[in-house]
């Protein structure tokens, strides 16, 4: 085998690989089967935000729960939101979503699931309006397409991706652009901690959280203005992040898709293994919430960097593999493309076994050769970050170092004083000269660098690689439910029939027709969809 | 050795220390002496600005070095000192079925919006931490581990259907104090659904937790950084199976 220049790093057998993603595809379809056949409350509701309805009563009640909870108890959500309600203003109920949605409120609107030409009439109503809101998204991906061209990319891989967390937009926005200037690529407004097990999503503009910021509509705006005038200033398209993640997922990536955010964090597992929400909601949120950021150009960031935290790094490694494939198999089929999959990974090896970082080079490597075309997102130590900035600050250097040298797409910039504090104006400075120091000293070394083969590197992604063949066939064999409930990933157990969020579950029945999940899904065929509970 | 100690650089008695630190005020000689006039202030003198860098427009990163002309006492520290023996698993295990004739039954979770699940499972998987085992693996503690981000209703009622001896709950995240007002809450939610003298014994851990706040906080003990399975376990049996032990 050649090892000149332009060979591949690693030398994996193609049929292993190949084999690896058929089994992530066969473990993967029945879940697609499942999301396909469930819809849940908050699907429901991003269907009624793509159709223009937003805000919240006094009690900062989303119109959206009101309504869609309305519909449920009155009718059911078994045929979709949007047949009873449009069928309602139809008859003169309301005059429009939001008066639907207060009367709704107040339960002083009769609502019934229409039959014939009254279901074709309403449903015809509907897909104009939420034809608008997708509109909406497929303006702002054009939008960022001319700004990109307009003021460029960053000018080299990986991208660097600063997280910015005070809990007040106001403050956030200042430390946002102050990010962009000393370098920051892509900017993460993590979210309140208690956020993802909100099953409503906050409105208006917030200056209270925990650990983080809320993700609201007016948050999401403000910071994508606060960055397009700083993007100006730096001569470069910086990037806004946030969170599709936890009970509300489908309806925040849909409100990313309106307010033109550029990343979404939106992992195919991480709600059910990390918050406990109930695997069925995931899968089904997830799908839908996929198909949004496909149709809005977002690239998704996925998490598996959380298994290494709850469980060892290296003998964890291949669960990490195997979750990139599952998540890999689910966005390509909800419509993403190669460029838009930020599969994650992470420097979570002890430092203190042998030769770790030949470990840490051969995991990146592994994730980097099996997705050549993605823009792998690299995350940085946190569980061996023991208040010891000093010896914390050289690991973040060997992490920066293993980013630019394996070719990762973004990295996520790590701070000293992880697990100490949130991070200081000095912490973050200091952080970024060591990846400016890292990716500048070191670029370029991939020339140079050619794991011999069958060298330890080599073998130890052959390894990896054929232990997550092995789980992946006892995953298929199993179901990948079943491998859920059995603490497969991160050790965490968690049954189909348990955890949050189960209740906002239901499903299909055939009637079933949303005009946004047909929008979403061009080869779904329409007639079927209009008429089938004619 | 003497009560009275000073820092060590590289002679004995230098008092030699290092601190860093951001100013909001630009980069300048101006800014270089503010910061020997802080680091004065702060007890160290003469002090060596010895790195100084502008962080934007507005802001300057100091490196300071010097003696601290501060003294301390060793009479004078005050530590929560280890109020129970250590044993081994095996004299753990012993105690209980001796003295208890039962398994004791330990209820663990990050509770809270806290999902960082690393110390309660350092504490209770089989993993355990840095090669010692977790409680799960002793024959006499029946562990029941919540995970993450648990409800403190959910707690209560999981606690008292297991009739839990001990209930385990780490916090890891600190934000706005977020750690001592879930502990506090925790502890209120316990006292509320249980009658006098039969709640379970509260004990909480993580790596920001003061090991004497244990009364303030409402619990009846408090573990903090470093805490090793072993610790927790023998604790359990002194505060809940020897001779002498509070129930």
């Amino acid at each position: 085998m050649s090892t000149g220049p332009g060979a591949p790093l690693l030398q994996l057998d193609p049929r292993a690989v190949a084999r690896a993603r058929q089994l992530a595809a066969r473990a993967g379809r029945p879940i697609v089967e499942l999301a396909q056949a469930h819809t849940t409350a908050s699907v429901e509701r991003a269907t009624l935000r793509l159709a223009g309805l937003s805000g919240a009563d006094h009690e900062r009640v989303p119109w959206v729960n009101h309504l869609v909870d309305a519909v449920r108890d009155g009718v059911g959500l078994e045929q979709c939101v949007c047949a009873p309600a449009f069928d309602a203003i139809r008859r003169g109920e309301a005059t429009d979503l939001l008066d639907l949605a207060q009367r709704a409120s107040s339960r002083s609107v009769q609502l019934r699931q229409p039959s014939g030409r009254d279901r074709s009439a309403a449903l015809t109503l509907a897909r104009r309006s939420i034809g608008t809101g997708i509109k909406r998204i497929d303006r702002n991906r054009a939008t960022r397409d001319r700004l990109v061209a307009r003021l460029g990319d960053p000018p080299s891989r990986p991208w660097i991706y600063l997280i910015v967390a005070t809990g007040d937009i106001y403050e956030d926005m200042p430390q946002a652009q102050a990010a962009a200037r000393g370098g920051a690529d892509v900017v993460a407004v993590i979210r309140s901690t208690g956020q993802s097990l909100l099953d409503y999503v906050p409105e208006g503009a917030t200056r209270e959280g925990y650990a983080g910021t809320y993700a609201t509509q007016e948050n999401f705006r403000l910071m994508r203005a606060a960055l397009d005038d700083v993007s100006k200033e730096v001569g470069r398209y910086v990037r806004l992040t946030n969170y599709a993640s936890g009970l509300c997922m489908p309806e925040i990536a849909t409100l990313a898709g309106l307010e033109r955010l550029d990343m979404m964090l939106n992992d195919s597992m991480y709600g059910i293994l990390f918050r406990d929400i109930n695997p069925v909601r995931t899968f089904v949120d997830q799908r839908f919430s996929r198909q949004i950021h496909a149709r809005a150009g977002i690239i998704i960031n996925t998490g598996e960097d959380n298994y290494l935290t709850t469980a060892d790094a290296v003998e964890a490694a291949h669960t990490v593999t195997v979750s990139q494939l599952l998540n890999e198999y689910f966005a390509k089929e909800a419509g993403l493309a190669d460029w838009q999959l930020g599969l994650g990974h992470a420097f979570e090896i002890n430092p203190d076994v042998p030769q770790s970082f030949r470990l840490e080079v051969a995991h990146a490597l592994l994730a980097r050769t099996l997705f050549p075309d993605a823009p792998l997102k690299w995350m940085p130590p946190t569980k061996h970050m023991t208040g010891d900035i000093f010896r914390g600050y050289l690991l973040d250097g060997f992490f920066n170092l293993v980013g630019g040298l394996t070719g990762q797409g973004i990295l996520l910039v790590g701070m000293m004083t992880e697990a100490v504090v949130t991070p200081w104006l000095s912490d973050r400075d200091l952080a970024l000269q060591n990846v400016r120091y890292a990716l500048d000293a070191g670029r370029g070394l991939v020339e140079d660098f050619h794991p011999p083969v069958d060298g330890f590197i080599q073998q130890r992604s052959r390894q990896v690689l054929a232990e997550a063949i092995e789980l992946l066939d006892r995953i298929v064999d199993d179901t990948l439910l079943e491998a859920i409930a059995d603490g497969t990933f991160g050790l965490m157990r968690r049954p189909a029939d348990a955890g949050k969020g189960l209740d906002g579950v239901v499903r299909k029945d055939d009637g079933y027709a949303n005009p946004a999940v047909e929008l979403l899904e061009p080869d779904l065929a329409e007639p079927a969809l209009l008429e089938g509970a004619g | 050795m003497s009560d009275i100690v000073r820092p060590y650089g590289d002679t004995s008695g230098d008092g030699m220390v290092q601190v860093s630190f951001t100013l909001p005020i630009p980069h300048d000689k101006r800014a270089e002496g503010a910061a020997a006039q802080l680091a004065a202030k702060m007890g160290i003198e003469p002090a060596l600005v010895v790195h100084a860098k502008a962080i934007g427009p507005s802001y300057t990163f100091f490196v300071v070095y010097g003696p601290v002309h501060h003294l301390v006492d060793l009479r004078e520290v005050a530590v929560v000192e280890r109020e129970f023996a250590m044993l081994s698993a095996k004299e753990v295990d012993s105690a209980i079925k001796t003295r208890l004739g039962r398994p004791l039954v330990v209820v663990g979770a990050c509770i809270g919006t806290d999902a960082h699940t690393v110390g309660i499972d350092a504490i209770l998987n089989v993993k355990g931490f840095a090669g010692e085992k977790g409680l799960e693996a002793y024959a006499q503690l029946h562990v029941v581990n919540l995970g993450a981000q648990v409800l403190v209703p959910d707690l209560v009622d999981r606690a008292l259907a297991e009739r839990a001896d001990a209930v385990l709950v780490s916090q890891v995240v600190t934000q706005r104090d977020a750690h001592l007002l879930n502990t506090r809450e925790m502890a209120a939610a316990f006292r509320e659904a249980c009658p006098a003298g039969e709640v379970p014994l509260l004990v909480v851990g993580g790596p920001r937790f003061d090991e004497g706040a244990a009364g303030a906080l409402g619990v009846d003990r408090v573990f903090g950084r470093g805490t090793s399975p072993a610790e927790v376990a023998s604790y359990l049996v002194h505060a809940l199976v020897n001779e002498g032990a509070a129930r």
